[in-house]
């Protein structure tokens, strides 16, 4: 960040040559009313947040007045009280002002993310070496059990299998078909891609449910096939398929779902990758006669291959805590478990935090290459600004 | 489904005059239309297969495929609404008011709150500001699962558990990361002479927050918020941990996957049910599509 201009409180906060005495007395009187109005505000929105929160709590009271209710408290609220303790900090000394003024402007927002994201990770970190309902040091007999019984081990490697397909069939789907619309005339190149990313919109759920009706399958002689893939195997003269209890390819029936949700984004992100290869470069190889295909490999890949690295570990991250798809299309039954299904189960249905908390442990040790990857990106960028 | 896809704009952006476009790529030959039509109707025919059934008699949803509908689509007596009345007598108009309660103050919250962040992050010096920020970066990938026993426990604590409060902050504070990231890289990349002239007027750091860079980050802003409101409309995992199965509270990812687990009695109500789920969500997509698509490719990580 380091090339990045940084304003300091105070370094302009006049014309330079206007000594600082004069500027003071200039803003001098507003300064203060506004700092006494803050002040008398600031205990009057603490004490509306309270008992908005009593009647947020109470569950007589009508919903869509409770979301009025919130969203008119919490944002006139947040707001005054980041403008009350602003005008406050104007009647600190100078220079302990400029300190704590870029705290006002962070801590709210760091406040949040410790309470919601880093103090659970630590605690689920403690919660994991205990027993099943945290009275007791177990040591690391949640991890044995998971590495050890089968059903774990299944499921962790489900969840790999999971992650080295998923992100690649998007990816390579998605590579494919943002290189073919790129053919083709704008308004056809638009309106495919949409349909193509539509069900980035759909919830896993939902998309579940819409799959029911793919996978759907009849023993013989109970009705018709309302399921797609059975209906056309028994037209061409095949017998039906329960697909979703047929070991081990059930794994990959369900990850059918999850890629037909994420090949449109990964399509969507390569697809304006693409369009930002230098045009010259392409033109020059070809000129060169370069073929199609060494233009693509030797040019469109390298210069977006950091984009493609960018896709990848996206939808790896959300391969890798996609439960709902599992947990509603099988519950987990017939050799389908992955990770963070069984850690939901654990933690809800077996009432096990020892085991649950394990597998989240397990889950955020899994994830930290890409972590690790994302900092790096990220401060690479940073140092390109 | 009018609305599309913006062609991004990088070819003009680059300084490429558009001409040389068309010679990206040799022209398109009727094998290339042809695979891309298959591949588009092969991506549809879920959701088109879903949506047809939709409308089908119960008996023949659970009797016959829905494309034998499709054989005469003009033999009016098999189409009714039947299923959507049903499904919304049975909970699902109250689980749509439900969702929209649960995903719009958890779409609001963090937005206010990680602009300021976003903001000293991007034109304010402190100590500590990059390691924090660094923090930020690394938080956006930590699974949601390692926060749910502890955050259920101190909901429990305090009796907050199946609340809406509860469900709002624990959204906000999972879609922080995120939105500080996105929203503190678009303002780092406003021009850093129009804000030091603006302190040369005298103005300070709130005044420019809210005069000068709030307006100007609009853009990201409705970014973000789509973004953050289709995932909160769409999460079942939040809501099934912290508002819980109640039928009065239920959302609508939670009501489905109940009707869902209800097996072959409910299969007829399924289609319908899923397209309540899915409407508000292709409605806010196709015609925002554009600040969607921004959001994703600013900062295609989420946590």
């Amino acid at each position: 960040m380091s090339e990045q201009p940084v304003l300091v409180d105070g370094d302009n906060l006049g014309p330079p040559s206007r000594p600082p005495e004069e500027i003071n007395q200039e803003y001098g009187l507003g300064a203060k009313a506004a700092s006494l109005v803050a002040a008398l505000i600031i205990p009057f929105i603490l004490v509306s947040f309270y008992f908005s929160f009593l009647f947020l709590k109470d569950e007589d009271a009508h919903k869509g007045l409770k979301v009025i209710l919130a969203v008119v408290v919490g944002t006139v609220g947040a707001w005054g009280l980041y403008w009350g303790f602003d005008k406050l900090i104007d009647r600190l000394p100078r220079a302990a002002a400029n300190a704590a003024r870029p705290f006002l402007f962070v801590g709210p927002a760091m406040v949040l993310l410790t309470f919601y994201l880093i103090y659970p990770a630590v605690n689920t970190l403690f919660l994991s070496l205990q027993n099943r309902d945290s009275s007791e040091f177990v040591g690391l007999d949640n991890f044995n059990t998971v590495f050890t019984e089968s059903q774990y081990q299944i499921g962790i490697r489900n969840s790999i299998l999971w992650v080295l397909v998923v992100p690649a069939a998007a990816l390579v789907i998605g590579f494919g078909f943002a290189t073919l619309v790129d053919q083709l005339g704008k308004k056809t190149e638009s309106a495919t891609k949409s349909m193509i990313f539509m069900p980035m919109a759909i919830s896993f759920v939902g998309a579940s449910v819409v799959f029911t009706f793919i996978y759907s399958f009849r023993p013989e002689g109970f009705g018709e096939q309302i399921g797609l893939l059975n209906a056309v195997k028994v037209g061409l003269g095949g017998e039906p398929t329960s697909w979703l209890a047929q070991q081990p390819w059930n794994n990959l029936y369900l990850m059918v779902i999850l890629i037909w949700l994420q090949t449109g984004f990964s399509m969507v992100i390569l697809s304006s990758a693409i369009k930002g290869v230098p045009i010259e470069l392409i033109e020059a190889a070809r000129i060169d006669g370069a073929s199609e295909w060494k233009v693509f490999t030797r040019i469109t890949i390298p210069t977006i291959k950091s984009t493609i690295v960018v896709v990848w570990t996206t939808v790896i991250i959300t391969v890798w805590k996609v439960f709902d798809i599992v947990w509603v299309m099988t519950g987990g039954r017939d050799g389908t478990q992955v990770v963070a299904q069984q850690m939901v189960q654990e933690f809800f249905t077996n009432r096990n935090n020892g085991v649950g908390a394990a597998l989240a442990v397990l889950m955020f040790i899994a994830i930290i290459p890409i972590l690790i990857i994302n900092i790096r990106r990220f401060k690479a960028e940073e140092a390109m600004r | 489904m009018t609305t599309t896809i913006d062609t991004p704009d990088d070819v003009t952006e680059s300084g490429e005059p558009e001409i040389y476009a068309p010679t990206r790529a040799k022209r398109a030959a009727f094998p290339v239309y042809l695979s891309v039509f298959v591949f588009t109707a092969i991506w549809m025919v879920p959701t088109v297969g879903l949506l047809v059934n939709s409308f089908r008699d119960p008996s023949d949803i659970r009797e016959s495929g829905w494309w034998t509908a499709l054989a005469n689509p003009f033999d009016t007596a098999q189409w009714t609404l039947d299923n959507y009345t049903r499904v919304l007598d049975e909970g699902f108009s109250n689980a749509f008011l439900n969702t929209l309660a649960v995903a719009i103050p958890s779409t609001i919250i963090p937005i206010m709150i990680a602009a300021f962040a976003a903001y000293a992050f991007a034109w304010m010096d402190f100590p500590g500001r990059n390691f924090l920020f660094i923090v930020v970066v690394g938080l956006m990938v930590v699974p949601l699962q390692m926060a749910l026993i502890p955050i259920l426990r101190v909901y429990t604590n305090v009796d907050l558990t199946g609340t809406y409060p509860a469900v709002w902050l624990a959204h906000a504070g999972f879609g922080l990361p995120l939105a500080v990231y996105l929203l503190r890289n678009y303002m780092g990349s406003l021009p850093g002479s129009m804000i030091e002239s603006a302190r040369i007027d005298g103005a300070d750091h709130f005044a420019i927050f809210t005069r000068l860079i709030l307006p100007l980050s609009v853009p990201v802003l409705a970014s973000f918020a789509i973004f953050q409101f289709l995932w909160t409309w769409n999460d079942y995992l939040v809501a099934l941990v912290f508002l819980g199965i109640d039928p009065d509270k239920r959302v609508l990812t939670v009501e489905l996957a109940d009707l869902a687990g209800r097996g072959e009695g409910a299969l007829n109500l399924l289609p319908a049910a899923a397209f309540v789920t899915m409407v508000l969500p292709l409605v806010v997509f196709f015609s925002l599509q554009r600040y969607f698509v921004r959001g994703l490719t600013a900062g295609s990580v989420k946590g």
